[in-house]
């Protein structure tokens, strides 16, 4: 047996020690030894399910698909179960050639197989693929103060920030591991001392600005810190109702994926900051001014990816993080409105909805709103935009879309919503 | 004149081997997932955002860095990349690890058996001393030696 630095309990050393099995013990390993490299003292229980990126049958990665294999062999699953990323591919509601097919089923080849390998080790059922697992339509709800072992960004710094649950941002595998033993390392974010503010972010804006914007202009500036954001409360109020929370998801996963980080406080807004309010603050913080000159600024800043940049976009993605029902609705009633006004009855770029599969079977069950929606053309999926985009053949498509997470990670164009609208319903 | 570093072992070793330098975060998807794609026999580095690395042979290399970067896929394709035998000899971090190279190494190390020596928290000093080509001596504790 390797020596650990950690303080393991009879337990875990037992199981470190192969009393439980080979499988249970590399899992054990992997979680201790990655929790050492990060200084945590000990191994804390997690107090919910957890929540996988690895939705993907990639075939090249290998090494995945034999350890859900040796851990079913094992008879192990995680203690509750879990959630997991959106799949890559709907092709009734996201259209493909036959190239475009044919490269997805090279690249997605496992998929199924998968898919199937994680119902064995937990998998909640077959619609817990989304990277909104918190909503309440999903019900993977973390409550505050609960230990988590999550790894999507968008959906850490969610649970982290908007909850107050404790989660650090774990790699994949990592999180699955977690789950099986039930437990995660107490470091970074579980800790009190982890979840201090090391930047000051001053709003000095004229009006609410686009969360995904904001959240961008944030990401770039801390990269990896705890930004503790004041003046939103001024916009947003202090009720942490749904248009707040969808904001700050926006906002979240804009942060999370144009920077690293994993937690914000949001003064008066988010549960941590509303009870301890400066006291969050390390005492030597960075100070970061938001105005509107410095948004102007970061929106200009970004990259167009496109060969033709004056080319007209073929695709439009909206809702990387995934929507939520009240913005399935709020998207549904604005784009069948703009239509109205400019006298058109469909929108004239493809445009694609995503939210999870429980919140579109909602939407759908309403169906005066459902018809509103598909008369306008526009169309509502479960995919993940971005593992869409990893096709080298779709990322060469002028692409739009309203999320800075699928502008950051791929060649697709980010529009504010109003000019996305705009576009759609030109 | 040899120059040494101490660093932190995240998964020690004794080895020498020939140094592979980028002054920048190495994105491992990007680097490595062309040639785990086409099961090559060397790994030859697919970035072209790493100038410094793009089109270098990698396989049994020691590779210096600050970190990694990019997609949470990462640690799993390093840890596939060790799978195929083609993976680094060693990686040697001037700053803390970060998580996707440390569920990778670590993931290769348990699961498969094969360890990529891996020490972190070697300095800015170490990145700029270290050059492309160079013979690295690294040592149990982690103390890395340019030769």
């Amino acid at each position: 047996m390797r020596e650990y630095k950690m303080e393991l309990t009879a337990e875990e050393l037992d199981i470190l020690k192969g009393k439980h099995g080979e499988t249970l013990r590399k899992a054990m390993e992997s979680v201790v030894l990655y929790g050492e490299t990060f200084g945590a003292k000990r191994l804390v229980p997690i107090d919910g399910p957890v929540h996988l990126v690895t939705s993907f049958g990639i075939p090249l990665l290998t090494p995945v698909f034999d350890k859900m294999d040796q851990l079913i062999e094992a008879n192990l699953r995680t203690e509750k179960p879990f959630t997991v990323d959106p799949r890559p591919l709907d092709y009734e509601n996201v259209k493909c050639n036959i190239l475009e097919k044919l490269v997805f089923k090279i690249m997605y080849g496992k998929q199924e197989e998968y898919e199937k390998q994680l119902k064995k080790v937990g998998l909640k059922d077959s619609k817990a693929f989304t990277c909104t697992c918190y909503l309440d339509e999903v019900g993977n709800i973390p409550k505050k103060g609960d230990i988590l072992a999550w790894a999507e960004s968008s959906a850490v710094v969610y649970a982290n920030s908007v909850i107050g649950a404790r989660t650090n941002r774990n790699s994949g595998i990592i999180e699955l591991l977690s789950g099986i033993i039930g437990k995660t390392p107490e470091f970074g974010f579980i800790e009190d001392e982890g979840r201090k503010a090391t930047w000051l972010i001053q709003l000095r804006v004229s009006k609410l600005p686009n969360p995904q914007l904001l959240g961008s202009a944030i990401g770039m500036k801390v990269v990896e810190d705890v930004p503790y954001i004041i003046g939103l409360d001024e916009f947003l109020g202090s009720k942490l109702n749904d248009e707040v929370k969808d904001y700050l998801k926006d906002m979240g996963a804009a942060c999370a994926s144009n920077g690293a980080v994993g937690l914000f406080h949001a003064e008066n807004i988010t549960p941590e900051a509303k009870e301890e309010g400066r006291k969050l603050l390390v005492e030597d913080y960075k100070t970061y001014i938001i105005d509107d000159e410095e948004l102007d600024r970061i929106m200009d800043s970004y990259p167009i990816m496109w060969k033709d940049k004056d080319a007209r976009p073929k695709l439009c993605f909206i809702g990387c993080p995934h929507l939520s029902l009240s913005q399935i609705y709020k998207w549904t009633n604005d784009i069948a409105e703009s239509l109205k006004a400019k006298g058109k009855r469909k929108v004239s770029i493809p445009t694609i909805l995503t939210a999870a599969p429980d919140v579109v079977d909602e939407f759908k069950n309403d169906k005066k709103a459902y018809c509103m929606l598909t008369s306008t053309g526009a169309k509502l999926t479960s995919i993940c935009p971005l593992m869409y985009m990893n096709n080298p053949l779709c990322a060469k498509k002028p692409i739009i879309t309203n999320s800075n997470k699928l502008r950051t990670y791929t060649t697709a164009r980010f529009y504010l919503d109003e000019d996305i609208l705009d576009q759609i319903t030109q | 004149m040899t120059k040494t570093f101490k660093g932190r072992p995240v998964l020690k070793g004794n080895i020498e081997g020939q140094a592979v330098v980028s002054r920048e975060g190495m994105n491992i998807l990007a680097t490595f997932q062309k040639s785990a794609l086409k099961k090559a026999k060397t790994v030859i580095a697919a970035d072209q955002n790493n100038k410094d690395l793009y089109g270098k042979n990698l396989t049994g290399k020691i590779i210096c860095l600050p970190k990694t970067i990019g997609s949470t896929t990462g640690g799993m394709v390093l840890e596939t990349i060790a799978k195929l035998g083609i993976g680094p000899k060693a990686l040697l971090f001037s700053e803390h690890i970060d998580s996707l190279a440390a569920a990778g190494v670590i993931l290769a190390d348990v699961w498969l058996d094969e360890r990529i020596v891996t020490i972190d928290q070697l300095g800015d000093e170490f990145l700029q001393a270290v050059e492309d080509g160079q013979t690295i001596e690294i040592k149990e504790d982690g103390t890395v030696i340019l030769k």
